[in-house]
């Protein structure tokens, strides 16, 4: 049995240690928010939080989070940050198809949390980590700096 | 203006025939039954309480607790069409789409999409084909409603109007519910015709409106086809011979069976399945599984013989499918002469969502839980394989996490199928990114020769272009190829927009081990790309702008200038580049509009990069503005992977890219700043979710032939060092 917090909750699964965090989630803890795309880290459809920072779900085995915290997509919507790039994705109109979507706003959120008024640059590298096929990149990356720096008010 | 109803009224007659005319009771009634789309893949909003019911035709209930339930026949794949098509019926019906639920309809001959004869989602046709349909659902149903208030008011129809799915009196004071007018408006006969509101009285339509899908779509709850979770439901994955065209001659299963949590392993016809309690379980024994293959004839192809085969097919003179004028002649007499060769890979669609279906087939029906572009085909593939009636194939279409064409196909739809009938139980089919990518329908490679002929004042006067590649519908609808020509193959090659006097067009059709499909824009892609660059070649041969010579061409044709004007006069068309940059534009007519690019390129170190793209468009009539923008960037985007990213190769018979690591796509770093503009039109609504795709390569190739003076003639881009 592997005991470990996911969205603020304690959760247990009796599965191998060795099995992905990303098939736990869906299979065995039904959050299906977290998603697959590729298996071998590459498009980042899978990002959730561990203690905080960004992981790829899909090579991240269940027995190394034993212990320790999880936010996925489902959890996102609770801190301040989150809501606030949710809030900011539907300003901007971001998502398409919206299956690369919670890997973009998780890496987001991480990005955000460890550096609150990102450099363009940062924000690029942080989302270079999710793969789009739908091309909604430029929208995401206004919608990280819309929270990073907040439109001024119209009065 | 009073336009004839055209919408299918079967629904509706239907409903009479089961309710008695009336719908007074409390029970659902059979045929509506199957409209209560199950949880799994629920849409947007919560489920509809179901009490008496207005139902005036397939699209639209509107119940007398004050739900209003929009049934959205197209597929949502990030095209927005759970949004736009709302927004036509709402249009006409006078709600806000704050007011509405919308689900995804099921299969039915009454959601055929007319300009295809098909229930499916696909050549960008959706708001085209809904244009006239749904509103005139929408106002025939207001007509009936008004109609309803009037009567109980005993005042004159004409004098009520109707606001946010109320009927208001001439008074100012009095209103009604539409909820307390269904019942009586189900009594009604329906009027034989309906009066649309006048553009100035649009209040939905050309204002941007948000997304339905989204909010449900940033916080993890949108369901995709690989999110379906049933009760006593098992995962398969199947592995399927490499090679292409190979057949099954035995395999061991002794590793995996009896292997905790692993159900059965079992041949189908694409493969051997391994059925498991979960994902992870089925991915890992498919591992173990030893498996003999008879590869059969593709063992031992490799890109370069396939190459070769084009090649030689094109030495041979092809169909004639277009035919100006005389070209020949004029090649011959015309004092200058270019002639190039133009190449394409094969590509994949690479959804970012892998295939997958859930079936759940019992002796008394099929539930199919599954993110498909074509609803009617996946009803049919059931019906093959069950022998089942398509009254008891129930289809429930999740999102899609792309489709791009690839969910036109039928394959993971027989797997889920074939297993859950043999096995009892619902089965969902899981495909890895390797199966995707290994085990596709491809966009066909393609070989191009072009030859173009200008007389002694650089005008334009001969085109000839001979386009040789494998045949999609030869694959898909064989009796559409009977005179040797494939008509995807050669749109954007022929009824070019451009007054060239004399121009031949030949297809040769060549086979592929590959099976073939329709890819984003599909025969477009590739030859707006060709023949856009190839105009290109022909500028600098006559020392023209390449701005200039399309102007030329275009005289009386003012809708493509003007969009030409706009994307030249926002991208700075003139005005020089900065140092080390190029500029390249090109235009395609397709899918009813018009959609020209500029884009600005730099080169460093052999590597092209993509700083800017501007975009402009006459689509007609918009009825989503920002839908559209989004469309157009994302389509742009689409387009430039396959013009600077991988592509698809063969070795051995066998894909040789495996997954993202092999077969990249574009990333944010990568992306340039796109800018789309619309030019305003009152013309009907044309498509776009596929011309943005078609110009990008050829601007971006024009680009690099004005940085560098090298002409590009294969993609993806791989320069010269």
């Amino acid at each position: 049995m592997i005991a470990f917090s996911v969205n603020g909750e304690p959760r247990e699964v009796t599965v191998a240690p060795e099995v992905p965090l990303l098939w736990v989630l869906r299979d065995h803890l039904g959050l299906t928010g977290t998603k697959y795309g590729c298996g071998i880290a590459q498009c980042g459809a899978c990002i959730v939080h561990l203690d905080g920072q960004p992981v790829y779900a899909c090579v991240t085995p269940v027995g190394s989070v034993a212990g320790r915290q999880v936010v996925s997509i489902e959890g996102l919507g609770a801190g301040r940050i989150g809501a606030a790039l949710q809030q900011a994705w539907i300003a901007e109109q971001v998502p398409q198809c919206g299956y690369c979507q919670s890997g973009q706003l998780m890496a987001a959120a991480a990005l955000l949390t460890n550096h609150p008024q990102p450099t363009d640059e940062q924000v690029v590298a942080a989302l270079d980590r999710v793969l789009c096929r739908c091309g909604t990149y430029n929208r995401v990356r206004r919608a990280v700096h819309r929270v990073a720096r907040p439109p001024t008010k119209q009065a | 203006m009073t336009a004839p109803v055209r919408i299918d009224r079967r629904a509706f007659l239907r409903l009479g025939a089961s309710g008695g005319g009336l719908l007074l009771g409390l029970q659902l009634p059979a045929p509506l039954a199957r409209w209560v789309v199950p949880a799994a893949s629920a849409g947007v909003g919560t489920a509809m309480a179901t009490p008496a019911e207005f139902v005036p035709n397939a699209w639209l209930r509107i119940g007398s607790d004050g739900g209003i339930l929009f049934l959205v026949a197209r597929s949502e794949m990030g095209q927005g069409v759970m949004t736009a098509l709302p927004m036509l019926l709402a249009e006409e019906l006078g709600v806000g789409l704050d007011q509405i639920v919308v689900r995804f309809a099921p299969a039915d001959p009454a959601y055929v999409n007319i300009r295809i004869g098909r229930q499916l989602t696909g050549g960008s046709t959706s708001v085209r084909e809904a244009w006239y349909r749904l509103r005139e659902a929408g106002a025939l149903a207001r007509t009936v409603l008004i109609e309803a208030a009037a009567a109980r008011w005993g005042i004159i129809p004409a004098t009520c109007r109707v606001e946010r799915a109320q009927v208001l009196h001439p008074d100012g004071e009095q209103r009604l519910d539409f909820a307390a007018l269904a019942v009586a408006a189900a009594a009604l006969p329906l009027p034989a015709a309906v009066t649309l509101k006048p553009a100035a009285a649009w209040q939905l339509i050309g204002t941007p409106a948000p997304r339905l899908d989204s909010p449900d779509k940033v916080n993890g709850r949108a369901r995709f086809g690989l999110d379906v979770r049933l009760t006593e439901k098992a995962v398969a994955c199947v592995v399927r011979c490499p090679v292409f065209g190979g057949r099954l001659r035995g395999f061991d299963a002794d590793a995996v069976e009896g292997l905790p949590g692993v159900i059965a392993v079992l041949p189908i016809s694409s493969g051997v399945a391994v059925v498991a309690a979960d994902t992870w379980i089925a991915l890992q024994a498919r591992r173990m599984l030893r498996i003999d293959w008879e590869p059969g004839p593709a063992a031992g192809l490799g890109s370069a013989a396939l190459r070769a085969r084009s090649a030689a097919r094109l030495e041979q003179a092809g169909t004639i499918v277009e035919d100006q004028g005389d070209a020949l002649t004029a090649l011959a007499a015309a004092s200058t002469r270019v002639e190039a060769l133009y190449e394409v890979p094969y590509q994949a669609h690479a959804c970012l969502e892998p295939m997958n279906c859930t079936a759940d087939v019992r002796a008394d029906g099929c539930d199919l839980y599954v993110p498909t572009q074509d609803q009617g085909g996946a009803q049919q593939a059931t019906m093959e394989i069950t022998g089942l009636p398509a009254a008891q194939v129930r289809v429930h279409t999740t999102f899609l996490g792309g489709g791009f064409g690839r969910r036109l196909e039928q394959d993971f739809v027989r797997e889920a199928v074939a297993l859950s009938k043999a096995l009892g139980r619902p089965i969902q089919v899981v495909w890895t990114r390797e199966d995707d990518l290994r085990h596709g329908v491809y966009r066909p490679a393609g070989l191009n020769r072009l030859r173009g002929g200008l007389d002694r004042a650089g005008r334009l006067v001969a085109w000839q272009h001979r386009v040789v590649a494998p045949s999609i519908l030869a694959r898909v609808a064989p009796a559409a190829v009977a005179d040797g020509v494939d008509r995807t193959a050669v749109d954007g090659a022929v009824d070019l927009p451009y007054a060239i006097p004399n121009r031949q067009v030949q297809y040769r059709q060549v086979d592929s081990p590959l099976p073939v499909g329709f890819w984003r824009a599909v025969g477009t892609s590739q030859n707006t790309w060709i023949t856009e660059c190839f105009l290109d070649e022909l500028a600098a041969a006559g020392g023209r702008d390449p701005l200039a010579l399309r102007r030329t061409l275009l005289q009386g044709r003012p809708r493509h200038l003007a969009v030409l004007d706009l994307a030249a006069q926002k991208a700075g068309w003139g005005a020089p580049a900065a140092d080390g940059r190029g500029r390249g534009i090109a235009l395609v007519d397709a899918f009813g509009s018009i959609v020209v690019q500029v884009a600005e390129v730099s080169l460093q170190a052999g590597v092209v990069r993509v700083h800017r793209v501007v975009c402009a468009v006459d689509c007609g009539t918009v009825v989503n503005p920002d839908g559209v923008v989004a469309q157009l960037e994302g389509g742009i985007l689409f387009g430039l992977t396959a013009t600077l990213k991988g592509a698809i190769t063969i070795a051995d018979g066998q894909v040789e890219q495996g997954n993202f690591d092999t077969y990249p796509l574009l990333r944010a770093s990568e992306t340039p700043v796109v800018e789309v503009h619309i030019v305003p039109s009152t013309e009907p609504p044309g498509g776009v979710g596929e011309p943005g795709v078609s110009p990008i390569a050829a601007a971006v190739c024009n680009a690099v032939f004005a940085a560098t003076g090298q002409p590009v003639h294969s993609l993806p881009i791989r320069l010269r060092a």
